[in-house]
């Protein structure tokens, strides 16, 4: 059941005019303006979303607003308008983009306060949130990718945002070349879809028509486009193989990485995913190749985190994994469960990142944790609430992690992906190692900040510590809505979401608890571990890292695997890019072309104008021969 | 005793081809000037042959005007010539290739 509710385009509106506003009249206004006028266009977008959401709730479970607001492509028998539609999933993802983003606008002031480019920065979020918005609420597939397309380009625009500094820009065509490539996955899924269902006389891409008609595409072309728009997920939601970019992101300004690499942005694969649901239902081998390369994302990302001493890069690797495991939860078929922790994660990765954001800032930019220390004194706030996100994280209840990731693994264990949920639970221990790895290396011990910055040390202004404080409460009660069945008011956002994703299936009924302790009892090994080495016994990590030297070197290089898509795909591209199509085919071949017909002709010049020699007795000499060939042929023609 | 036109033709066309080499081999431009005088009144000879065969007076008509404008461009050409020799020195048409390559 679909109502008209056109309230929906001021979602988009709102954004889009921010974005106008801080591009043309952002710098002639001032700073104040655009302070106001940055978050303002987005807490009215949330305030229209959450209108839409109550309006929503009151009506039968199930129904879908839409609103077509202008017509877009009409190519034949194709047609795709520019039409919004807003059920659960959409509802959702757009809460989650509108509030968490305009808690990351306001915490934006506070962080860009001595940055000139201010209105370009604010330009940028408010076009993100404008492409962000589009892709949750299109109601069909080439306007989400047109979003999805919209968010990459800000991703590059932010991530290279002190543009001035050669390996931020870097950063930012890499992020944009690893998600064109996925990019082009999700293409060919488009087109497999449109030439599998026009071949069927349904020439559309609505969501809901692909809804009711995937039946008729036989099992092979199914599998195939879900495989190809997986791929498209891989880049731009960071798994294998395409993840490389995300930890290079963190160039950005910490804001971006909170609002784009972390909460949102990143988790659009997912949400595609679990948008096509219907699609992936009917996939099952491509169900378990999103739930393998979740689960294996999930423990690589994992494992490189242990290790790392950046407090961002930490903090990437942490996101790649979580993503993993939303990929784990969608891949065997607990859509709902996968969008939960889209949810919870937006808010606790949100929070992690701006509090380490808050942490940069006191210590004037610093990311080495082994520079820190001691820092919980100085930055009371920060350090809670950090506190709160990690222990939401390491999925230790009530906090908001634990009901989402538990959801997960428990339904990959259902599902009767035992392997898969040995993985999960090692990289639940893993995760919450690294993150109380950094919680004591950061902000317990003694102070390692190097001199000239232990002055300057602050708590941040309340403009960032406010977000702070709301996300924190939030990555507290976040998870409450989705408890676990059958207990007091049970899965809340499972039957919300039930209607726009289906419900999960389970083949197997592993027992709750037993499941629950053991990811439970890792996690706490991760917190005790983290607390032996990092506090109780600080030599120890040096003597392991000493004793198993490969091991570590292996997980400090990050598996060289960036190194490895130098060695084999990088640097072969520069190779071809330089000798064959540079020195062969452009320097010699197509200017060889163009300097060849210049010659020719020049050379043509030096050898015909010999033929002038200025004596007149020549000229009539070949005159001469002329008139006689003439007189010849009319001879010729009168004699025949 | 009446001449054959073929003879007069003859004729005609001897001159001419006297005149057509002086043009090309003399290197004297006078003498080339000179040739082409030749070339003209060879053509003025055949012009009175076939009119009087044919019985038509048109072609001696064109003889005139052929007469005068020769008489013009001898005057002219002549005046050339003298200018070249004024600033050359020389009426060798070998040695005057200025508008060459």
């Amino acid at each position: 059941m679909t109502a008209h509710f056109p309230a929906l385009g001021f979602i988009l509106l709102f954004p889009a005019l921010g974005f106008l506003f801080n591009v043309f009249l952002g710098n002639r206004w001032g700073r104040s303006a655009v302070n106001v006028i940055g978050p303002g266009v987005i807490f009215a977008a949330f305030a229209v979303a959450a209108g839409a959401f109550i309006r929503l709730s009151s009506m039968p479970s199930g129904t879908v607003l839409t609103v077509t607001l202008w017509p877009w492509i009409h190519a034949g028998p194709f047609s795709a308008d520019f039409a919004l539609q807003m059920d659960a999933l959409s509802a959702l993802m757009t809460l989650i983009v509108t509030g968490v983003g305009a808690l990351i606008h306001v915490y934006s002031i506070g962080y860009m306060a001595h940055d000139e480019d201010f209105a370009r920065f604010f330009a940028y979020l408010n076009l993100f949130e404008l492409s962000m918005l589009i892709l949750v609420l299109a109601n069909n597939l080439p306007l989400l990718f047109m979003g999805w397309e919209g968010v990459g380009l800000c991703s590059y625009l932010l991530v290279s945002f002190w543009y001035t500094v050669p390996a931020n820009a870097y950063a930012g065509r890499k992020a944009f070349v690893a998600n064109r490539i996925g990019d082009a996955g999700f293409l060919l899924g488009m087109f497999t879809i449109v030439s599998a269902l026009g071949a069927h006389g349904i020439w559309s891409l609505d969501f809901s028509i692909m809804h009711d008609n995937v039946g008729v595409i036989a099992p092979t072309t199914v599998t195939l486009a879900a495989v190809f728009l997986f791929i498209g997920a891989t880049g731009k939601s960071a798994q294998i193989p395409l993840y490389i970019w995300l930890p290079d992101a963190m160039a950005g300004p910490t804001p971006v990485s909170a609002l784009i690499h972390a909460a949102t942005m990143v988790t659009a694969g997912v949400y595609m995913v679990a948008r096509m649901h219907f699609l992936y239902i009917l996939a099952p081998s491509a169900m378990e190749l999103v739930a393998t390369i979740g689960a294996l994302t999930a423990i690589f990302a994992a494992s490189i985190a242990l290790v790392q001493p950046d407090i961002k890069k930490v903090l990437a690797y942490s996101t790649i994994s979580q993503l993993g495991y939303m990929f784990l939860g969608v891949g065997v078929g607990a859509f709902a469960s996968g969008i939960f922790h889209v949810m919870t994660h937006a808010f606790f990765k949100a929070l992690l990142f701006l509090c380490a954001g808050s942490v940069m800032h006191a210590l004037d930019g610093e990311q080495d944790m082994f520079k820190m220390g001691g820092l919980r004194k100085k930055l009371p706030i920060t350090y809670t609430t950090m506190l709160i996100a990690t222990l939401a994280i390491s999925a230790i209840p009530p906090f908001s992690g634990f009901f989402s990731k538990d959801e997960i693994l428990d339904s990959a264990y259902n599902s009767g992906h035992e392997m898969l949920w040995l993985l999960g639970i090692i990289t639940a221990a893993m995760t919450s190692f690294y993150m109380f790895r950094l919680i004591f290396l950061t902000f317990h011990g003694d102070s390692r900040v190097e001199a000239d910055k232990v002055p300057h040390i602050h708590e941040s202004p309340l403009v960032m510590t406010i977000p702070l404080m709301v996300l924190a409460a939030l990555a507290v009660v976040g998870g409450l809505v989705g408890l676990p069945e059958g207990f007091l008011w049970g899965n809340k956002i499972g039957d919300f979401l039930a209607p726009s994703v289906g419900e999960f299936a389970p083949v197997l009924h592993g027992n709750f608890v037993m499941l629950t302790s053991a990811s439970l009892g890792l996690a706490g090994l991760g917190i005790l571990l983290a607390w032996y080495f990092y506090l109780k016994a600080p030599g120890m990590p040096y003597l392991i890292a000493y004793q198993a030297q490969s091991a570590y070197d292996l997980l400090l290089n990050k598996y060289y695997v960036d190194d490895f898509y130098n060695t084999m795909v990088t640097r072969p591209l520069f190779w071809i890019s330089t000798f064959v199509l540079g020195r062969f085919i452009d320097s010699f071949m197509i200017d060889g072309f163009v300097n060849g017909a210049g010659l020719s002709v020049e050379t043509g010049g030096q050898l015909s104008r010999r033929v002038e020699t200025g004596n007149v007795q020549q000229y009539a000499f070949v005159y001469v021969l002329g008139v006689l060939a003439i007189v010849a042929y009319y001879l010729y023609l009168v004699t025949h | 005793m009446m001449i054959s036109y073929s003879w007069l033709m003859g004729l005609s066309a001897a001159i001419f081809t006297i005149g057509v080499a002086g043009v090309l081999l003399r290197r004297n431009i006078l003498v080339m000037f000179m040739s082409i005088e030749l070339m003209l009144n060879a053509v003025n000879l055949a012009f009175v042959t076939l009119a009087r065969r044919m019985g038509s007076m048109d072609g001696q008509v064109i003889v005139f005007f052929v007469m005068t404008v020769a008489a013009a461009e001898a005057a002219v050409g002549l005046a050339i010539i003298i200018s070249i020799f004024r600033n050359r020195e020389t009426v060798n048409a070998d040695e005057l290739n200025l508008m060459k390559w």
